[in-house]
Parts: C-alpha cells; structure tokens; sequence
C-alpha cells in the first residue's frame, strides 16, 4: 500500500518521532526512551514513516539510525507549483470561452 | 490576446491560498461561467483533460458533480457542495474527490472555496480564497515538531538537548 506523508503524522507517536528526528538521527532503542512505549512499537512506526518516504536508515557501525529526509516536506510546494499551473491554465481556457460569448452578443 | 496575470499567494498563518484574476469581460458573463455547468465544461478541464457534468444544482446545499475526463486515465470524478450563494457576489463550495454518485468516502482531503466577483469598467475580478486540509495537516506537522502539540514534547525535548551537549 502506498502512503503519503499525512499518514505519517496522523498517529501522535509519529508526531513525536518525527520532532526527534528534526533534531537529529537516531536510533529506534534511543527513541524508545521518549515514548512510553517499547522498542516494537517505536520500530513499527518507524516502518510507517519509511513507507511514507519521511525517514530513512543509515547504518552507523553495528546500529542503524533513522534520519528525517527533509525534501518529503517539500511535497506541499509542489503541490501549490501543480496547482497553480492547472488555474492558470484554466484561467486562459476562461478568458476564450468569455471572448466567444461577448462575440454571440454583438 | 494574451491572458491577464494570475496573482497566486500562500499564506501560511491563515493556511489559505488566495487567487485573483481579471477577467475582460461583465460581470453577467463571468459569473455564468463560474456557475452554469454548460459553461463550466468548457474552460474547466485544464487541457488535455476536460469538465463533464453529471449534475448541477446551484442552490445553497445543492452541488456541482462532474467528472475530469483525462485522456488516457479515464474520469476522475469530483463534487463542489455550494454552502453560501450571494448572487453575483460570491459563493462557497466544499471540493472533495468523490466516486460517480457523488459520494465522498470518510477522511477524504477536502477544500473550502469562496468565490468573490467584482466588475469595474467592464473587467471583472474574480478573488478565490481556497482553505486546504492539506495545508492545515502541514501545519500541525510543523506546529507539533517545533511548537506545541506532542505532550510530553517539549519537556523531552529540553532533555535530550541536554543530553546531547
């Protein structure tokens, strides 16, 4: 299944998970100790997050961490870059359309 | 003749994208294109693709459903709910992506469109400020990362910057 970034952050633990790894890489074991939760649970959502392309692993010696790929926060200005292109495009299709009806009047 | 300038803008503290577009046409003209479906499934497909209206009933409560046609995909159907009409003065509609009956499946993103017409000198100018869902989650994203929100958030936050010194 694939998944986008507003799942990543509709689970609070995630939330959470995600403000730790804005500061810096981690390890599931270190992140585990700010959540009442156990290992598994922080290692599941971690899944989550790298289905949803937000965090990504290195390996540091015999441990992994997980670091935030702040380009997958970019995904809203594209967005707002798509959007505007289709308006402005719909806009010129507009302006057409009123040209035709204004020569149906004259 | 080339098409008037499209003012496009962001605003992050109200989590609203606003557009403003001129229009060298009366107000009568514009505002039938906006809300007359036969009109509206000329201009509003961006092309390649194209508007093709199932239904349209425009009256507060009632609502646009078409289909994008988009050639090689299929339709892709989508409904605009109208929730306030002052004729030709503005209007508001909820957007959502729907299925061919107009049915909006459960946490489905959806918008808030409001619509305003203004006609000065036979140019009319069309304002739409549009709230997004989508905006709104990228907020509380940042919001819960950087402000507030997480419970224990702050608290650990402050440890773990110790810690790491």
């Amino acid at each position: 299944m694939r998944r986008d970034i507003f799942q990543a952050i509709a689970d609070p633990t995630r939330r959470g998970i995600v403000m730790l790894l804005a500061l810096h890489a981690m390890t599931p074991n270190a992140m585990a100790e700010h959540f009442e939760t156990s290992r598994q649970a922080v290692s599941k959502h971690i899944q989550i997050l790298m289905e949803c392309g937000l965090v990504e692993p290195k390996p540091v010696g015999r441990e992994i961490q997980y670091h935030l790929r702040a380009s997958k926060m970019r995904e809203i200005e594209k967005w707002m870059e798509e959007f505007k292109a289709v308006m402005a495009t719909r806009f010129t299709q507009l302006d057409d359309v009123l040209t035709q009806m204004k020569k149906r009047k004259a | 003749m080339s098409g008037k300038p499209l003012h496009f803008e962001l605003d992050k503290e109200n989590l609203t994208v606003t557009m403003e577009r001129s229009f060298d046409a009366p107000l009568d003209d514009v505002w039938a294109a906006w809300t007359q479906a036969e009109i509206l499934d000329q201009w509003w497909g961006p092309s390649p693709c194209r508007a093709e209206t199932k239904e349209m009933n425009f009256t507060e409560g009632g609502r646009w459903l078409y289909a994008m046609v988009i050639p090689g995909v299929g339709k892709k159907w989508d409904s605009k709910t109208f929730l306030k009409i002052e004729p030709k003065s503005s209007f508001t509609y909820r957007s959502a992506f729907c299925d061919e009956n107009g049915d909006v499946a459960p946490e489905t993103k959806s918008s808030v469109w409001v619509n305003s017409f203004v006609e000065k000198n036979g140019v009319t100018t069309v304002t739409n400020v549009i709230r997004n869902d989508s905006l709104e989650r990228l907020e509380m994203m940042l919001k819960m990362g950087f402000k507030e929100g997480y419970t224990a958030g702050l608290n650990q936050l402050e440890e773990l910057l110790a810690r790491s010194r």
